[in-house]
């Protein structure tokens, strides 16, 4: 039985059936590992919300999965003026739901900051957590560096003044400088850090390393300068929306 | 009768001649590492021993990665090599590499979350890797599945020495760390040889310090063995 290799036909069909064999292999195991996949993404982010919470900076990814609840225990959902969207308010007996447009914690900043081009039209999801009687509100931020998107997530006091914590963490920032931003001495900088002066909201700057600081100035990454840019753009541009809020819910 | 059992006896002869480590295949492994790199002589792959150099586990990972791609494609193609037709054995080996890839990505988001962030795009570009494409297209769709084993494994061990070594140097010098543990002291606290005013040096964080790295390891290899040295 002689088939002839170089016949049309046979390429056509060796094409084919290999391409069936790949996609089918491929299909399988995508499918068999996304729930691992989303699980840590999921994990990730709630990591990052308790990461920035004072004393929690160790809590691994598995621990956040679990702990979650214990932290979090309201999540709501701003406009760019600070007010809260309807039926955004859910506490924590209302389990997780990324399919859920209105649970601040299916926002997907990424996507938001990529597609929405004018900062009025995003979503402002807010984290309204407890650490031993304290309370905080985490706000994430998303921005740009060098390369690609950094973004963070902000732990302000209980009146929407001062910082109490801060994790950064980006997509591909060079590593040694502009990705130094996810590491604790940078990081730890902001605690204390104040966002607000007598004339209202006051943006924290990121300043070239080595000059002297006041209360409002954290040292930037030498060699990362477009990273420490975009650290101070979105902060600036975000926190001012959480203040609003927080200052109008302390007020009524 | 006779004569068929004598064919037969002389095929068995034939396959016993050659043994798993005969003197040829022990070459297959051994060449890639030094006489014949796939990196430093053939200067395949440079790409990413550019950019996945700056911290040693990242550089070991990737290694990883080459090693599992490069030995599953040499030996699926080298199964296939009766099959494939000659018109689109190229579209072939794309196909076979680039899905191994995607795999390898998957399984790595799955279990190796944190090192899958840190290689990011890095694991997808192995499809443009030279090495993987060149020892399919050089060695596997001309050989038995044993000896393209045998490259394979020859051949991403030695990518993976010259991305040990370069960096090496390049997380040392560069951050004073190996495999993130720090080996010169903390630079932000100032202890250990920081105290002593001693500064990491930046170039060696960013890809082109990775070109003078790998022209020191040639120069260094041909010093050995000077039968490398090209003379025109």
């Amino acid at each position: 039985m002689a088939v002839n290799k170089d016949s049309n036909a046979y390429t056509i069909t060796f094409a084919i059936i290999l391409v069936i064999i790949v996609g089918g292999l491929l299909a399988f195991i995508s499918n068999g590992l996304k729930p691992l996949q989303d699980k840590n993404l999921k994990n990730e982010k709630k990591q990052y919300i308790l990461n920035c919470l004072p004393g929690n900076k160790l809590i691994s990814r598995d621990q956040a999965g679990t702990e979650f609840a214990n932290y979090v225990k309201e999540r709501v959902i701003l406009n760019y003026n600070g007010e809260q969207l309807e039926n955004t308010f859910m506490n924590s007996d209302q389990s997780l739901d990324d399919k859920n447009p209105n649970d601040a914690f299916s926002i997907d900043l990424l996507k938001e900051y990529k597609t929405i081009s004018k900062k009025e039209d995003r979503n402002y999801p807010l984290f309204i957590c407890e650490v031993k009687g304290e309370k905080y509100y985490v706000a994430p931020v998303m921005g740009k560096g060098l390369w690609a998107a950094v973004w963070g997530y902000i732990a302000l006091d209980e009146n929407g003044e001062k910082i109490a914590g801060a994790v950064f963490d980006h997509k591909s920032e060079t590593p040694g400088l502009g990705a130094e931003i996810s590491q604790d001495f940078f990081e730890d900088q902001f605690i204390g850090k104040l966002i607000s002066s007598e004339s209202g909201y006051k943006a924290i700057e990121v300043n070239k390393p080595g000059s002297p600081l006041n209360d409002y100035q954290v040292d930037g990454i030498s060699g990362g300068t477009f990273t420490s840019v975009g650290v101070e753009e979105m902060m600036e541009r975000t926190l001012s929306v959480y203040q609003k809020y927080i200052k109008n819910l302390n007020r009524s | 009768m006779a004569e068929e059992t004598v064919i037969v006896e002389e095929k068995k002869e034939v396959k016993e001649r050659e043994p798993l480590f005969s003197k040829k295949n022990k070459k297959l492994i051994t060449d890639p590492l030094d006489e014949n790199n796939p990196v430093t002589i053939q200067v395949l792959g440079i790409c990413s021993a550019l950019a996945v150099t700056v911290q040693m586990k990242a550089a070991v990972v990737m290694s990883i990665s080459v090693l599992f791609v490069l030995l599953m494609a040499n030996i699926s193609v080298s199964l296939m090599r009766n099959l494939i037709p000659n018109r689109i054995r190229i579209i072939v080996q794309l196909v076979v590499v680039a899905s191994l890839v995607i795999i390898v990505d998957q399984v790595l988001k799955a279990y190796l979350y944190d090192v899958s962030k840190e290689l990011s795009v890095f694991v997808g570009l192995i499809i443009t890797n030279c090495i993987i494409m060149g020892r399919l297209e050089a060695f596997a769709l001309g050989n038995k599945v044993w000896p393209s084993t045998l490259d394979a494994l020859g051949n991403s061990i030695g990518y993976a020495m010259v991305l040990v070594v370069v960096s090496f140097f390049k997380e040392l010098f560069g951050s004073g760390k190996l495999f993130g543990i720090e080996i010169f002291g903390n630079a932000t606290e100032g202890t250990g040889l920081y105290a002593m005013g001693y500064m990491d040096n930046g170039l060696m964080l960013l890809p082109p310090s990775s070109l003078i790295l790998v022209a020191i390891y040639i120069w260094v290899q041909k010093m050995r063995n000077p039968t490398l040295i090209e003379t025109h």
